[in-house]
Parts: structure tokens; sequence; C-alpha cells
């Protein structure tokens, strides 16, 4: 089987839809259809009887019947519609939650190194798509090829060459339009692509750029720009209208062409005898209902390749080896109270060179660190090692004297608290934002929180408080508010050993300086450890080690006076930033 | 629609297709009438029904033609709505709101002005046409059937209102239901984007598998309540369908008695059995298009939101006056207040500033404190909602704005890298720039290295879909720009807020060189600038705190 087809199935098992909804929902999908087309049988079948003009007693079985398909049509679609859509809403909800759960434990070690935002909104939309899966996607084809079955075995009762006349036009069609229709949107995307792509880019840099090109006076050329490639693509968009008409216009013939078809093959039938007369209208009007079946399969075909797609890149997101697992007899954990790193390596592939090497760290109870070094020195990776997101390839880590690997993550977590670069936060309230660290704490000790990250003053002056919604990603916050927000998660976690990842890089040196002697005086007095890791060097000297790192390795450490006085990469720094 | 234009003239075409169309249903219903009915009464072949047959074939050709013509005009009326709302969204950004305060997400809004033509296309091309097919064919067709056999006629014409009744009744409930089921999706989609987006952080304190459970748990609650009203809401269309199909039942049981008492003959009674289901199709097809089309209009309503929303430049009436030299006339801020709509807090509460020709001043204050708006308001990106900013004594807004901003160069926090080459980046700041004077600008601003460095030098392309640079290549870049612009006056806004502190120092020097002598505004909090200021002015909460050299150092 193909890659995309093993992704689908994992996907359709995924929804754990069980096997009586969804053929609950096939089943009233066919019928409808199928009763359909009787009521127009037997109203076709009604009426060259009446013709004949026989006593009317002899048409009442008929007349009986077409009431009675009519009742059942509507009541077949209205179950149709229930058991679709109780399929595709827990199916969604199920997906959801599933992929999402196969996703936490590769959270950040086991994902590729690309930008996280990008792959959380694919896999996001990705997952989206399936919800299309069943409705839109499975159940049409698979209705439909029973239905034509169906249609062809009855018209074969009547009429053998009818019934092989009606699968063969049925067939043809139910291929061919959607072939056609997935062939010119296909041909039509991958013509207007290239200027969808420049118009796209025109236009966000219009969007994004608009205080740029307004101060730079180049407005008229971007409005240019913008109508040039809005004209380039309306010129490719015609044609591919005029093209995707064609598939349109084809699944519009198909009901015709079927019920002339089967007429033309039925008529010398009559003649010979071998088709009663009074069949051959029910045979017609049939052949032209049964094509409700193959009108879903077009939209059905794009919708199955999309969701094989997308099933395909979610399976290669989240289809890798579990960096980090729980050890089968976890050790009982200390006190949480001292984290050290000995000789510490981490590479992110076995053949990639170290990122980390050789780290020798110690983080405890009443002592503050401060990790420092040029952006990309694999400082947010020893963040990751020190909470446990991430195993070292080589050293120890160990917390209060037992290794890392031989405890639960949980009980890791527990005692480390991170706060990674640039948390997200969540577009709830600020209350709510803060229990995600410890979900029963009352509304005084969220105000102790905020009150040890420098934050209450300005909660308590808000009209709604705790309340206050922070917005999509904390739009509604400056970056210091943001900032000291997760520092009081952070103080607000059950960890007694803080580590806190560039806490102070959307700050301005006044706010820096504040918010370091606030995160300093949080976590040192009240009963913490505190790490620190920043490019920026300021309030240094609060620190009992600072510690140097480039290129994955330790350069220099020791306190703010001796590193100066060592005249290293450090006194460089400083001297570099303080002018 | 509000696109009255583009949209009557694409109603205009959906309507005369519909009427071919009605009539083309009608031809085929009557010719497939004619084909069948001598075969059942008399035993006719192929040969005596050839006429009818091949008109039925022409007929059904014509209505998948008409099809086509549907879809393509469709489509094309769609681009075009599009293409005019795309353009009108760009004039409005930068004519009148230039800042967005990211109220709406720019990528988002983009995505929308680019793909969503493709919602729109089901607009044009599915929903319009069906309105028209659902007033024309039925009529037509029971026209005709009336002139054939009133009773089947009033049959089909009592059972019309019934399903449009109905159709109405579920359009209103589930408009409703629609609202709040759609607010509910959005709300689980927005739970589930989140959790995906914050799983560092839920993991970091143990919560993920708990949010997990939340995802699924919430999941299920919707699915129930919304199943609830479903089954009500279903109903409803219960009822439609069985107005449709009970419709052609008594149609065809009506037929059959008549014709049992030779009323009608069997030609005629297929004909009329044949158009029945044609009546109801486009009527009952509505209400699917209707759905799908109402998601189609979501792109076109999200940049009228934008373009609804008002502009934050105000223009004063009267004829604009040409800008005044900066290096002659000071700037004055007199009693300026800025509130941004929607903050309850102002961004400014009555500053008076004063930048006086050739001078540097620095401005500092905590983030958030207004230092920003003092900038923007300088370039007018913005104008102020109380006092003014007066040049020369004129207010900025009697002044020619693109005049008055020809005369500055804006080094902003995180200058845009448009979607072009290197040089046509700088050159934004003067287009008509030689290729020397390009290259000197770059090396002025420190990135000739950079430069370079790339693949194709300064005709690399960056941006969008091109190479991505660093905070500290980006900044130099806009160094460029304003090295490239002779500007009598530099505003400034934190250039170096997003660089590592060496590079920081660095860039503060060409800084230095770049302003030199003109009349500079500088917002920042780098010692280094704030060092080589004339003036330092302090800014809390929106209002000037003080003026002195030494505020900042404390």
């Amino acid at each position: 089987m193909t890659t995309t087809g093993r992704a689908l199935v994992s996907a359709v098992r995924q929804a754990r839809v069980g096997l009586w909804l969804p053929l609950a929902a096939l089943a009233a999908s066919i019928a409808t259809v199928a009763v359909g087309a009787a009521l127009l049988g037997t109203s076709g079948y009604l009426i060259s009887r009446a013709a004949e003009r026989p006593p009317i007693l002899a048409l009442t079985v008929a007349m009986v019947l077409v009431r009675a398909f009519s009742v059942t049509r509507a009541i077949m679609r209205y179950l149709e519609r229930l058991a679709s859509h109780e399929l595709a809403l827990g199916a969604l909800a199920r997906l959801r939650a599933g992929f999402v759960a196969r996703l936490i434990p590769l959270v950040p070690a086991g994902l590729p190194r690309v930008r996280a935002a990008d792959l959380m909104s694919r896999f996001t939309a990705d997952v989206d798509q399936l919800q299309e899966l069943f409705l839109r996607g499975l159940l049409p084809p698979i209705a439909a090829v029973v239905v034509i079955a169906l249609a062809g075995i009855s018209a074969a009762v009547m009429l053998p060459a009818a019934g092989a006349t009606l699968v063969v036009v049925l067939v043809a069609f139910a291929i061919l339009v959607p072939v056609c229709t997935g062939a010119v949107a296909r041909a039509a995307g991958k013509r207007q692509a290239q200027a969808r792509a420049v118009l796209s880019n025109r236009v966000v840099d219009v969007l994004e750029g608009a205080p740029d090109i307004v101060a730079w006076g180049t407005r008229e050329a971007h409005i240019a720009g913008v109508e040039e490639a809005n004209a380039t693509l309306m010129k490719l968009g015609r044609r591919d209208a005029y093209a995707g008409g064609i598939a349109s216009g084809l699944g519009g013939l198909g009901a015709q062409m079927a019920a002339l078809a089967v007429l033309v093959v039925a008529v010398p039938a009559v003649r010979d005898g071998r088709l009663g007369g009074v069949l051959l209208a029910a045979l017609v009007l049939m052949s032209l209902a049964v094509f409700e079946a193959l009108t879903p399969l077009p939209v059905a075909a794009q919708n199955l390749a999309a969701c094989g797609q997308a099933a395909r890149r979610l399976e290669e997101c989240v289809d890798r080896p579990i960096p980090i697992v729980d050890p089968d007899l976890p050790a009982t954990p200390g006190p949480g109270r001292t984290l050290t790193l000995s000789d510490a390596r981490v590479r992110f592939t076995p053949d990639a060179p170290p990122v980390l090497e050789g780290i020798d760290l110690e983080l405890r109870w009443g002592r503050a660190v401060a990790i420092v070094g040029p952006s990309g020195s694999g400082k947010t990776t020893l963040c990751e090692v020190l909470a446990r997101l991430r195993d070292l390839d080589g050293g120890q880590a160990l917390l209060d004297g037992i290794p890392l690997a031989r405890l639960r993550q949980s009980d890791v977590r527990r005692a480390v608290t991170l706060v990674p670069q640039d948390a997200y936060l969540f577009p709830t309230t600020i209350a709510a934002n803060l229990r995600i660290a410890r979900p029963d704490a009352s509304d005084a000790e969220l105000y102790d929180a905020l009150g040890r990250a420098g934050l209450a003053d300005w909660v308590a002056s808000l009209p709604e408080g705790l309340e206050l919604s922070v917005g999509q990603d904390g739009a509604q916050l400056s970056g210091g508010q943001r900032q000291r927000l997760t520092l009081a998660l952070g103080l607000l976690a059950p960890g007694a050993l803080l580590v806190l990842d560039e806490p102070t890089s959307h700050l301005d040196a006044e706010s820096e300086a504040a918010f370091l002697d606030d995160a300093h005086r949080a976590a040192v007095t009240e009963r913490t450890g505190l790490c620190i890791v920043t490019h920026r060097l300021s309030g240094m000297e609060r620190f009992d080690e600072i510690i140097v790192v480039e290129s994955g390795r330790v350069r220099e450490r020791g306190t703010h006076a001796e590193l100066l006085a060592a005249g290293g990469w450090y006194a460089s720094m400083v001297s570099a930033t303080a002018v | 629609m509000r696109e009255s234009r583009v949209a009557r003239r694409a109603l205009g075409a959906a309507a005369v297709l519909a009427l071919i169309q009605a009539v083309l249903t009608v031809v085929w219903a009557v010719a497939l009438a004619a084909a069948i009915a001598p075969v059942v009464m008399s035993g006719a072949g192929l040969q005596q029904i050839r006429t009818p047959l091949i008109v039925a074939g022409c007929a059904a050709g014509g209505r998948a033609l008409v099809a086509w013509g549907f879809e393509s005009t469709g489509r094309v009326g769609a681009q075009r709505v599009m293409s005019e709302l795309r353009l009108r969204l760009t004039r409005h950004v930068l004519e009148a709101r230039p800042l967005t305060h990211g109220a709406e997400t720019t990528g988002e809004l983009a995505a929308v002005a680019v793909q969503g033509v493709d919602g729109l296309e089901l607009v044009f091309a599915r929903y319009l046409p069906q309105v028209m097919l659902a007033v024309v064919v039925p009529i037509a067709a029971i026209g005709w059937i009336l002139r054939i056999d009133w009773i089947s006629a009033a049959i089909l014409t009592v059972t019309i209102p019934v399903i449009v009744f109905f159709m109405i009744l579920i359009g209103l409930g589930s408009e409703q239901r629609a609202k709040a089921r759609w607010s509910a999706l959005q709300m689980l989609g927005g739970r589930f984007f989140e959790v995906v987006r914050g799983l560092t952080t839920l993991r970091v304190h143990d919560r993920a598998e708990a949010q997990v459970a939340m995802l699924e748990r919430v999941g299920e609650d919707y699915r129930r309540e919304t199943m609830s009203t479903l089954r009500l809401a279903f109903l409803s269309a219960l009822v439609l369908e069985l107005a449709a199909a009970l419709g052609v039942a008594m149609v065809a049981v009506a037929l059959g008695i008549r014709l049992v008492d030779g009323g009608i003959g069997l030609q005629a009674a297929l004909a009329v059995l044949i158009l029945a289901p044609e009546v109801y199709q486009p009527i009952r097809q509505l209400g699917a298009q209707f759905h799908a089309s109402a998601d189609g209009m979501v792109a076109a309503e999200e940049i009228f939101a934008v373009l609804d929303t008002p502009g934050v430049l105000v223009e004063v009436p009267g004829q604009r006056v040409a800008a005044p030299s900066v290096a002659r006339t000071a700037i004055v801020f007199d009693q300026v207040s800025v509130e941004y709509p929607g903050r309850g807090v102002p961004a400014l509460t009555e500053i008076d500033l004063e930048l006086r020709p050739g001078e540097f001043v620095a401005m500092v204050g905590a983030s958030g404190a207004g230092k920003s708006t003092v900038a923007n308001l300088l370039v007018r990106l913005i104008d102020p909602t109380g006092g003014a900013v007066l040049v020369g004594g004129r207010d900025l807004r009697e002044i020619d704005a693109d005049d008055w901003r020809s005369r500055i160069a804006w080094v902003p926090q995180q200058p845009r890298i448009f979607a072009a080459t290197v040089a046509e980046n700088v050159r934004v700041a003067d287009p008509d720039a030689s290729d020397g004077a390009v290259w000197e600008a770059l090396r002025r601003a420190g990135a000739q290295e950079l430069v370079s460095g790339l693949p194709d030098g300064v005709e690399t392309i960056l941006g969008e879909g091109g190479r991505r640079l660093s905070a500290g290549e980006t900044q130099r870049i806009s160094l460029a720009r304003a090295f490239l612009r002779r500007a009598e006056l530099f505003v400034l806004d934190e250039p170096t807020a997003h660089v590592d502190g060496v590079l920081a120092a660095e860039l503060a020097q060409v800084i230095r060189t770049l302003t030199a002598g003109a009349t500079t505004l500088a917002v920042t909090h780098r010692l280094e600038l704030v060092h080589a200021a004339d003036r330092v002015v302090r800014i809390d909460n929106g209002r000037i705190t003080s003026g002195q050299h030494l505020g900042v150092l404390a």
C-alpha cells in the first residue's frame, strides 16, 4: 500500500467511528437514492399501465407504492443527515484529541527543527481537513458503487442489455467527471500558483509593510505592483474558469445520457417483446434518477486527495520516535533542591556535531546562575535538558543525586520549572493562564505570584482584574507585561528550581533591569534556585555564577567581577555594550 | 452583495442562462416523452422515434452547455469582484490606515484577499445561478404543464409554497443555529489551535494530557448538543423533502387516474411526469448552495470589515501646502493627545515638545509609554486626536503628507523588507538613485559584507518567498535606506531593539554618522544613543515627565 493509503487508514482508525454509524450513514444515503429511483420508476410504470386503461383497481398497488416511496425517501434523507452529522462531529473531536495526544511526547525535542509556529499551523489545518474524510470523502464513492450495482441489477431484471448499458454509462461518468474535474483544477492550480504567490507576497507586503510604504512614500509603486500581479492572475483565472466550466457541464450531462442510452437499447427489445412496453418508461425514468448518487463524486475525489495529503503529512509529523520515555520502575523523587549537569552532551542527530558538549552546571536552592552567550550557542537546548524536555547523549544529569532518566518526567517537572522563550499565552484571562501552572490556586495565590513578578499593581488597577483577557497570543499586553506574566506563571508552579529562557528579550534596558531585579528577588529570596539564560548582559552582578556558552561549550565561568578581571569574551562584550 | 455593478452584470448573465435552461428543460421532457410514448403504445422502432431522440439529445447537450456557461461566467465574475476588493483594500490600508496595531491578523487577511476568490466563485458560479433557476424553471415548467394538464399544474403550484415556506423556516431557524454552531465550531477549532500552539507551555507544567482530555470532552459535548438541535432542525427539511416527493407521487397518481379516464394521452402524461421533479429540483438545491456560498461570502466580508473601519489619518479639508524645511523651522507638539480606537487609556495625553532644527533628541521611557506614538505622529502614520503637531506654525495635517514624508528618513524597530531585490529594497528611499548611490548607502550602513555574501549580490530577492534576513541584517538595510535619502529629519524608533549587544553598539555608531547635523528624534533605550543626544525626553504613561539629560540614567 502507498504511504498515503496507509496514512488514510491510520486516520480512519484514529477517528474511532466504530462500524455501525458509518454503515448506518451509508445505508441511509444509498436508500435515499434507491428509493428516489424507485419512486420515479414506479411512477413511469403506473402511467404506462394506466395508458392501457385497465380497471382502476389494477393500478392500486402501483399507486400505493408511489406514495410509500415518496414518504420513505423523505425519511431516508432525514436519517442520512442525522447519521452523517453524528459521524462527522464525533470523528472530528477524536481526530483532534488523538493527533494531539500523539504530538505531545514529541514536543519539543522529537520534532524537526523548523519554525514551530509554521509546523503547528500546518498540523492543525491538516487535522481539520480530515473532518471531510468520511462525509465528503469515503462515503460517496462507496454509496455510488452500491447504487450503480443495485441499479444495474434492477434494470437487468427487466432487460439484461439495459442493465449492462446503464452500468457502463454510470461507471464511465463516475470516473470521467471526477477525473476531468480534478485534472482541470490541478492544471489551474499549477498555472495559478506562481501568480497567486506573487500577488500574495505583494499583498502581504502592503498589509504588513504599510507603515514603511507610507513613510518612504512608495505608495503608488506598491499599488501598481498589486494591480499588475492582480491583472496577471485575472488573465490566468479567466482561462481556467472556462476550463473549469467544462467539468461542470459534463456532470450535468450524465443523467440524461444514461436515460437516452437505456432508451436506445430498450426500444428494439420492446419491439421484439423481450421487454414489456409498460416497463420502458420505468426503466428510463429510473436511469434518470440514479445519477443522483454520482453528483457528490467530483467533490469527494478532491476531498480524498486533500485528506490523503493531510494524513500523510500528519503521519510524517507524529510518526517519530518518542525522545523521552518514563522508566518502567521510576525512582522516588527527592525534595528537588539540586540539579547538576556534569560533562553534558547533546546531539540532534547521531552523526551531527554536538550542540552541547562538556557542560557542567549546578542549580540549587538559593543560588542564581546566568547562562550567557550569543544567539544560537545552544542555550535553549540546555534549558530543555534542565526541564527534561530533552535527554542527554552523554554525561550526567542528576536531580537530588538521582539521574533524570530514572525519574518520571512529571516528577522532574514538578521540581524544575521552565519558562520557555516566547512562552505562548492562551487567549483567555490572566487567571486562566496562570492556573495552567497550578489549577487549584486561589486568587490570593495568583496575586501573590503576580506581585513577585512585579505585575500585581497593574492587574489590580484593571477594571477586569484577573479576568482581563490577554488576547491572541497576549496581544493585549505589552512586551514587558507578557514576560512578567510568564514569569508569574513560573513562580506559581510548584518547581523549586526556576529556569528562565531569554526572559527579557522584548524589554528595553530599564524594564530589563527592573525585571531581573524582580526575578532575582522573587526566585532567590523566596524558595528557589534560579537559572537565567540570556544574550544580554545587564544586571549580571547579582548572579552567583555566570557561565558563558559559545557553540555549545563553556568558554568562561565565574562571577561578574571575576570574568571582568579575566578579560575574555565576557569582558569584551560588557565593554562593547556599555560604551 | 455590495459590489453592485459587477454583481448586477453577473446576475444578468445568470438570468439569461436560466431562461435558456428553463426552455431546454421543457424541451427535454417533451422530447423524451415523445420518444417513449410511441414505443409503449404502438411498439415503434428507433427509426420512428428518431426525431424526438435527436431533439432530446440536443436538449441534454444544450443543458450541459448552459451549465458550462453558468460555471465559467460565475467564476469570472467572482474573480472580478475579488480583484476589485483587493485593490480597494490596498488603497484603504495605504491611504487611511497604515498602522493596523495588530487588530487584524494581516497574514490571514492577505490569504483571504488572494485565496478568498475560491469561496467567492461558489457564490457566483453556484448560488446566483441557483437563485435564478429556482425562480425561472418552476414558472416555465408549470406554465407549460398548465396547458396540458391543469390538475398536475395545480398540485405542483400548491406544493411549491409549502416547500418555500419550509425552506424559509429552515433558513430562518438555521441561520441562527448556523451562527451558534459556527461560533461553537470556531471556539472548538480555536481551542484545538491553542492547545497545539501552547504545547510546550502545557508540557512544562504537565498539563498537556489534561488538555487532550478536555479537547475530546468539549468535542463530545458539542456533538451531543448539536445533535439534539439537529434532530429538530432536520424535521423541517424532512417536511420539505416530503412535500417534494409527495408532489411527484401525487402528480403520478393523478395522471394515472386521468389516463384511465382517457382525459390525457400517454405522451403528455409522461412529459408532465418527467418535468415534475425538475420543478422541485432547483428550489431544493437552493438551500444547499446557500450554505456553501455563506462560507464563500466570509472572505468578502472579512475584507469589508477592514474597509469599513475608519482611517486613523484625518484629512483636513482645504488646499495642501508644501512642507516647510525642517532644517530651518522647529517642530512643535502642542498639547498633543492620541487615543487609539478600542483602547480605554490614551496613548498620549496633552504632550508639549519642541524639536529644534539640527537637534538630536533622545526619547526614553518604559515599554508602552507612548514613545512610538510620538515617532508615528512625526511620520504621519497617525494623526493626533487632540492638539496638533505644528511645523513652522502650521498644522501638520494641512501640509501635503507625501511632500512632508519625503523630507524624513524613518528607521523603525522592525523595518519591512519587501519581496524584492536588495537594491529595490534600498531604493524605497529614492527610486531614482543610481547603482553607485545604492552601493554607497549599503556601504555606509555596514551592509557591504552582508550583500557580498548573498548569492546574487544586490540582485538577491529578499522578503516573502525570498531570502530572510536576521534582525541585524534587516536593520542594516533599513539604515541604508536612511543613508540614501538626504533627509532633513530622522525619526528613529528603537532601531536596535532586536539586536545583540555588540551589534547594537556597532549600529549605534552608524546611526551617529547618519544623523550628524540633522534634526533627529530617536526613541531608544540604548545608552550609546542617549549619550549622543543634545537632549533627553522621558515619557511615562503618555505624558512627558522630564526633559533633562539625567532622567534616563536612574
